[in-house]
């Protein structure tokens, strides 16, 4: 007798994935359902897409979803944890949306120690729109906007946003994981998981930072590109977890 | 007899190659003569007795393309 050992999550819909072959929004977007099927939350959560390749997230995700304007994602789901505070919330951003338009929103509602899970997909670029330098960014990276390279001088160095997370106090669960091969698949959804369960015994604030690739804008191949995260991005994006306010307590 | 049996939804294929590099028994290989009605070429199995249904496939698959079957009893 046969059993089928991976499927597709019913967390998705039927639809195709807009994104580009190869892209792991993807496997981010399946991380994310499964976690919230194994749950069994599907049917009380509200996801909030931001603005960005996943902006169209909303109908992919089989779940009650709401769009936010860009970087506005947070703010947006602060009022709907509020008024549905039974609801499992999070927030699927960029790092357009979250790291750069959307910092204030973000950090303000870690700092509320708002009751939500965002799920920050850092792919070093702008993609939905061709490829600009992002705050996320490696130094020496080139993109449309930056044809020689990021330089320091000029742009600054690229935004560590988990570890500037894990300095506010209220925030209970920060982690960066990556989706670059099978074991960190594996990884990624036990931390996406503990956020959401973290959500659900109202421990307060949690973000999962999750490398990610843009194969098309860093002219790579899909596969090119997972190897890049492992060899560039990870260097200086380190994964783990970097705060966990409940851990052994 | 195979341990596992992957199916493809080749309608959602984009040909993105990742499911062909992280098979460990390296039997998923690119079919140039076909492809699916959005214009990718698609996936095919070589030696299908060869797949031990470990589902690294359809875990790196962005698409949620591939199902995988194991027989009950067998582990990887």
């Amino acid at each position: 007798m046969e059993k089928i050992v991976y499927q597709k999550s019913k967390g998705l819909t039927d639809a195709t994935l807009s994104y580009c072959p190869g892209c792991t929004h993807g496997i981010i977007h399946k991380l994310v359902a499964e976690c919230l099927e194994e749950l069994g939350v599907l049917e009380k959560t509200i996801g909030v897409a931001s603005v960005g390749c996943s902006v169209l997230s909303y109908n992919f995700f089989n779940c009650d979803m709401q769009q936010a304007a860009h970087g506005r994602a947070c703010a947006v789901a602060t009022g709907i944890k509020r008024t549905r505070p039974d609801s499992v919330v999070f927030t699927y951003q960029g790092d357009g949306d979250l790291a750069s338009i959307g910092i204030a929103e973000t950090i303000h509602a870690a700092n509320r120690g708002e009751n939500f899970t965002v799920i920050f997909v850092n792919n070093a670029i702008y993609g939905m729109t061709g490829g600009q330098m992002a705050p996320t960014t490696l130094i020496g990276q080139k993109t449309t906007t930056s044809p020689f390279g990021r330089s320091v001088v000029d742009h600054g160095e690229p935004i560590r946003i988990s570890e500037m997370f894990a300095t506010i106090p209220r925030a209970s669960f920060i982690a960066r994981v990556s989706v670059h091969n099978v074991q960190n698949v594996r990884n990624a959804k036990k931390m996406i998981k503990k956020a959401f369960q973290y959500q659900l015994e109202n421990k307060g604030f949690s973000l999962i930072e999750v490398l990610s690739t843009c194969p098309v804008n860093w002219g790579m191949t899909p596969y090119d590109a997972l190897q890049w995260v492992e060899k560039e991005m990870i260097n200086y994006y380190p994964l783990g977890v970097y705060k966990d306010n409940y851990e052994n307590k | 007899m195979a341990k596992g049996r992957i199916e493809f939804d080749y309608g959602k294929c984009k040909c993105c190659l990742l499911c062909t590099k992280f098979c460990p028994t390296n039997i998923l290989v690119l079919d140039t003569t076909k492809i699916n009605e959005k214009g990718y070429n698609l996936i095919r199995v070589t030696e299908a007795e060869k797949c031990i249904g470990c589902a690294f496939c359809a875990m790196m698959c962005p698409d949620s393309v591939i199902t995988v079957y194991r027989l009950e009893g067998s582990k990887v």
